[in-house]
Formats: structure tokens, C-alpha cells, sequence
């Protein structure tokens, strides 16, 4: 189970809350994911989805509230939860001017993954773009450059791989690629956290559907009895038909 | 190697590299260098009787000028594609990736001023290939590389950025730039380093107090 301890949740947040000045995005995020779970946090635009998501990977601090990866606190030395978490966003963390093999051999050096170069050719590999290896990022496609951000994210083997939107301005071909190296991602008994706004994909992609809004998480389900209807239906009522000033949570 | 001069060794070679790659910075830094002490020359006229009064002010104007360049490109380059997102990810002490970033910045800075100092030497007819100036201007390039690297990481994600920089760095940096001029023209004018050793102690100082600061405060800096 990817080196985790059986009797921690994968992640745990605890009244998680975030303010930008006056603005208060998170109002008390509650939420806890066991290992090997695949939880699709659903949101509309400015629920706060990748704010949460920034506070789980260490890039951002909550105003309020705790919350652990694989019973680590956020608030402690976080360079230990940094080594389980992997990230994968809509921006690609990637240098352009390195190759596909320069760009995995950095972050591998700064995350000391024993058997580097092998790991980096099996990686290479398992995206597609072994081939490609000695050419430079820039080079490449939207669809390569996302796929590359994979083998980034996974490269030092974390058990938590959090998504945020990862297939944002892919073509069909290129996020049908990417989820079903993201599906491959998640048999590997990976606990995984994704963001997206695409209802249908999060029903059949995750084990757990869970919606962001006004600042809460105001629903959570099992997509295993979950029909995309049903999903639709819990989305519009809690989304799309009050408006975002109506809700218990929006800020004024 | 310890694993930390490892993650400092893997920033710093990833930053050659890329560089290396481009060379965008490196020329830009040196053709700015290279134009200002040539119209610095025409525009003061430099003559025999005048140019050792003028030339360390001319010297380290164009130092600190190419210097903003490098150090403006030096986070921009990681805030392209969220890249600093993906460094502060990484389970690394955020202070040794600043050590990595500034080591950067301090080689670019000094392969320009170790390329620029020959040619202001002929063009001010002036000796600056010596060891005593290079010892000044390794002191002031590390200060300067220093502070500006930590300042280059705070006005990365800002509005106006390139503007940024120059107005927040140039303040801080008066008192390093002020003593690297002072000494500079003291051994021109054919003192020793002992007699100008109060401008001396005074660049040594400011480099253990800003690196220590920058050193300190640059995991602050980069959190949101």
C-alpha cells in the first residue's frame, strides 16, 4: 500500500479555512479519504477547489483549521508530507528549455529516488514518450506536456497523488490518454484527490464524489449505486440553482 | 556529498543548463553591460585626468543595471508553467532552494563582470584586471546576488514584476553598491586593501547580514 500506516486516513482535513483579505474562499472544509480511495472533488468556478487542493500540497497556508496526509500534520515539518504527495495541475511545473529526461532527472535528484535513471526510462515509458526523451518540453504538445507532469508527479512513488484539473485544455484524444493513465494510476492502490468541473468523467473515473461550494463541502457520496443523473441532479440543486450569493457560505 | 548540498547542486545545474540551452540571459546581461560603459564613456568623455573619478561609479552602475537583468529572469523562468510550485513541492529544506537559485544568480553575475572587466579596462585605459578589484567585486556580487535573488522571488508573482525588482532591491542595496564604489576607487587611486579596509568590512558585513536574512526568511517569502 505505497508505504502507508494502515490506521491513518490518506488525508484528513479538519475545518479548513482560507481568506484573501476579505474574501473568504474555504469556510471550514471537512473531509477525509482513506487509503486508496479516488475522491473528485466537484466545484464550480471559485468554490475554492484548488485553494483546498494548495493547502493539502504544502503550497499554501489555511487561515484556520488542520489537516494531515497519511497522519502527518500540514502545520509541522512538512517536508516529510511533501515526500508523499504528488501534484498535478493544470500548470505542468515542467522547464521548457530541459529535456523530458532533464526535467525527471532534477526533480528526481531533489526527491532522492533510489535507481534514478531506471526509473526515470520506466516512466518514460509508461507515458509514451520514451522516444521523445531527449527533446525538449517545449517541443511538445499540451496532451505530451500533461503526460510528462504525470511521471513528474509520480516519480518518487507518492501514496497521495492530488489532481487539479488535470485534463484543462486537453483534446478528447489527449484526456482520454491522460485518464487512462490516471486510471492505471489508481489501480495501483494510490489514494488520489482530483478537482474537475466534467460530472460524467468523476462518476466514472472515482470511487467518491464529493462537492465544493459556498466554501463547504456540502455533499459526499459513493459512485458505486451513483448514476450520472443522480449527480447531476445533487450538482444543480446544490450549484446551479441558488445562486452563489444564496448559499449558507458565499461571502458577501 | 551531503543531501543537501546535493538539492543545492541540482538547482544551480538545472539553472546552467537551461541557460546553457538559451543563453538568453547571459548575452542579455553582458550586451547591457557592454553598451553602458560604452556610452557611459561618451556621454562623461572620459579623458586621462577624469576617468579614475568616474570609472568605479561607471563600473558598478553597469554591474548592478546588468545584474536586475539576470536577477528579473532568474524566478520569472520558475513562475513560467508554475515551476516554483513544483520546486517548493519537492521534500527539500525551501532555503536551500534559495541557496541554489542565488548560487545561480552569483555565476551568471560574475561570468559577466569576469567578461566586462577586461573590456572596461582597455576602453578606461584603467588597470581593473587585478586581484585586489576582483576581490571587491566578488564581495559586492555576492551581496548584491544575495539580496536580489530573495527580492527576485518575492516580485516574481507580481504586476509589473521588471519593475518591481529594481525599486525594492535598489534601496536595500545602496549601502553594498555605496561601499563596492568607495573601495573600487580607493585602490584605483593606489591604496592598499588595508586602507580601504572600513568599505571592505562594511561589503563583508552587509553579505553575512543579507545572506543570513535571505537565508532565513526566503520560506516566508515564497508561501502564500
Amino acid at each position: 500500500m505505497k508505504g502507508q500506516v494502515e490506521r491513518w486516513p490518506a488525508v484528513e482535513a479538519r475545518g479548513i479555512s482560507k481568506a484573501f483579505g476579505r474574501y473568504r474562499v474555504l469556510r471550514g472544509v471537512d473531509l477525509r479519504i482513506q487509503p486508496g480511495e479516488f475522491v473528485a472533488l466537484l466545484g464550480p468556478n471559485g468554490a475554492g477547489k484548488t485553494t483546498f487542493l494548495r493547502i493539502l500540497a504544502t503550497l499554501s497556508r489555511p487561515s484556520e483549521g488542520r489537516a494531515w496526509i497519511n497522519g502527518q500534520p500540514l502545520d509541522g515539518d512538512t517536508r516529510r508530507v511533501r515526500q508523499q504527495i504528488g501534484l498535478v495541475s493544470h500548470q505542468t511545473f515542467l522547464y521548457g528549455d530541459l529535456t523530458a529526461e532533464e526535467n525527471l532527472r532534477f526533480y528526481g535528484r531533489l526527491y532522492r529516488v533510489p535507481a534514478l535513471e531506471e526509473r526515470i526510462a520506466e516512466l518514460l515509458q509508461r507515458v509514451g514518450l520514451y522516444e521523445r526523451r531527449h527533446d525538449p518540453v517545449r517541443t511538445f504538445s499540451r496532451g505530451m506536456q500533461q503526460r510528462l507532469s504525470i511521471a513528474r508527479a509520480v516519480l518518487h512513488d507518492p501514496p497521495v497523488l492530488l489532481l487539479d484539473e488535470p485534463d484543462t485544455g486537453l483534446d478528447q484524444q489527449a484526456a482520454r490518454m491522460l485518464r487512462e493513465l490516471l486510471s492505471l494510476m489508481g489501480a495501483e492502490q494510490r489514494t488520489i484527490l482530483m478537482t474537475t468541473h466534467q460530472l460524467e468523467r468523476a462518476r466514472e473515473m472515482s470511487t467518491r464524489v464529493a462537492i465544493l461550494a459556498g466554501g463547504q463541502i456540502r455533499w459526499d457520496s459513493p459512485t458505486a449505486h451513483l448514476s450520472t443523473a443522480e449527480l447531476a441532479e445533487a450538482y444543480m440543486e446544490l450549484v446551479e440553482r441558488r445562486p452563489a450569493n444564496a448559499l449558507p457560505g458565499a461571502s458577501a | 556529498m551531503s543531501s543537501a548540498w546535493q538539492a543545492v547542486w541540482a538547482v544551480v545545474k538545472k539553472d546552467i543548463l537551461a541557460e546553457l540551452r538559451t543563453k538568453e540571459t547571459l548575452s542579455m546581461m553582458l550586451i547591457f553591460v557592454l553598451l553602458a560603459v560604452f556610452i557611459f564613456n561618451f556621454a562623461f568623455d572620459l579623458r586621462v585626468e577624469n576617468v579614475r573619478e568616474v570609472a568605479p561609479g561607471v563600473m558598478w552602475v553597469a554591474f548592478v543595471f546588468a545584474g536586475v537583468l539576470g536577477l528579473n529572469r532568474s524566478f520569472i523562468q520558475e513562475a513560467d508553467k508554475g515551476c516554483l510550485d513544483g520546486l517548493l513541492m519537492t521534500p527539500v529544506d525551501r532555503s536551500l532552494i534559495y541557496l541554489g537559485k542565488m548560487l545561480g544568480n552569483l555565476i551568471f553575475m560574475l561570468a559577466v563582470d569576469a567578461i566586462a572587466l577586461p573590456v572596461f579596462s582597455v576602453l578606461l585605459n584603467l588597470a581593473l584586471v587585478r586581484w585586489d578589484i576582483a576581490l571587491i567585486v566578488v564581495l559586492g556580487t555576492l551581496g548584491f546576488a544575495g539580496v536580489g535573488t530573495l527580492f527576485s522571488a518575492m516580485t516574481a508573482n507580481t504586476r509589473a514584476r521588471e519593475v518591481m525588482l529594481p525599486l525594492l532591491l535598489f534601496p536595500v542595496a545602496l549601502p553594498l553598491v555605496l561601499a563596492a564604489v568607495k573601495a573600487t576607487a580607493g585602490v584605483l587611486d593606489g591604496a592598499s586593501l588595508g586602507e580601504v579596509a572600513n568599505w571592505l568590512n562594511l561589503l563583508i558585513g552587509y553579505d553575512v547580514v543579507f545572506l543570513t536574512i535571505s537565508y532565513l526568511t526566503f520560506d516566508y517569502v515564497v508561501e502564500s
